[in-house]
């Protein structure tokens, strides 16, 4: 019994949204259009590549991908055909412009910020402990030398 | 100077506290995809008509032609379609829009018994049996509805036109689209 739900769930695994009649016969671009859909949000199931969507549109946009790369079309071409009608928003990686700047320089702005805050919170408390003055010094002896006395 | 750093955390939580109000806010749809095409004519290309009605099919010539017009994006079946025919139907009428539409994967027949069934409002239907209008329009889903000033898209609508959280913004937009 588990052994067999262990198959179906390995079965399971290795069902993928993209069809045997939409599979290139060559290779090469096959894993092209892959590597591409991987990075094309399905704009109905929005967090999805489309290449594992099972919805109609995702399945339209992997036979264009495909068509137009058996056309010539280089990736960046393909990607630039797909943002016009889409925009950005359908690459899961989005392109580095003013518009996404803060996307991508935000973390490390936060990060820098952090390290800055903790520097200068952190800065009185590590400092060394002042040396004793030699007043205190010579209050330290005469305490020791009571002690001992 | 040690003045200034004591107004940090306030300024922390009034940024945070800005971002997720934002978050918050009801009327914001997280799932709305920012149309890539208003401002832009709409993509060259022949649709043809639907077999067995009397509509012709479109370029997009023929929305230029008009000042005003609205492209509707349906199919027979989407059930939120059927839900927005009727109170766009007589959107159109009441404001005298010229409203085209586009057939989005359907099958012809289906098309045309449903065209039967609930009225026909446009003046002529492309036929997009492929779903490549659907793509080169950018569209997501049925139903859709662009607005159009002389060819050009200004509005896009996603979802159906049905109730007052839907329409109101439309009726804005064509509103402003008739300024122009």
């Amino acid at each position: 019994m588990i052994r067999a739900l262990m198959i179906i769930c390995a079965l399971a695994s290795a069902a993928f949204a993209v069809e045997p009649d939409e599979i290139l016969v060559d290779p090469v671009l096959e894993q092209r259009a892959r590597d591409i859909s991987a990075n094309v949000r399905c704009v109905v199931c929005q967090n999805e590549p489309i290449d594992s969507s099972n919805s109609a549109i995702a399945r339209d946009l992997r036979i264009l991908i495909r068509e137009r790369l058996v056309a010539g079309d280089t990736d960046n071409e393909v990607y630039t055909f797909l943002v016009d009608r889409y925009g950005s928003y359908i690459l899961f990686r989005p392109p580095l412009n003013a518009a996404t700047l803060p996307l991508w320089i935000g973390p490390f702005l936060i990060l820098f910020f952090a390290i800055f805050g903790a520097c200068f919170a952190f800065r009185n408390t590590e400092r060394s402990p002042k040396k004793l003055s030699s007043e205190e010094e010579a209050n330290l002896q005469r305490l020791r030398d009571e002690d001992n006395a | 100077m040690k003045r200034i750093w004591a107004f940090l955390p306030l300024l922390m939580i009034v940024v945070l506290g800005g971002f997720l109000g934002w978050g918050l806010n009801p009327n914001r749809d997280p799932s709305e995809i920012p149309s890539a095409l208003v401002g832009k004519p709409l993509p060259e290309m022949v649709l043809p008509a639907l077999a067995g009605i009397d509509n012709a099919g479109f370029v997009p010539a023929d929305i230029a032609m008009h000042d005003l017009a609205l492209v509707n994006v349906f199919a027979s079946w989407c059930v939120p379609c059927r839900a927005e025919h009727g109170p766009l139907s007589e959107l159109a009428a009441r404001e005298g829009l010229a409203l085209y539409g586009l057939n989005y994967r359907d099958q012809q027949a289906d098309a045309v018994d449903w065209l039967n069934e609930l009225g026909n409002p446009y003046l002529g239907i492309g036929h997009d049996e492929a779903g490549r209008a659907g793509i080169e329009w950018g569209i997501s889903g049925v139903p859709e509805t662009f607005i159009l000033v002389r060819g050009t898209i200004v509005h896009r609508h996603v979802g159906p036109l049905v109730g007052e959280a839907a329409t109101r913004p439309f009726l804005d937009a064509l509103q402003k689209a008739r300024m122009r």
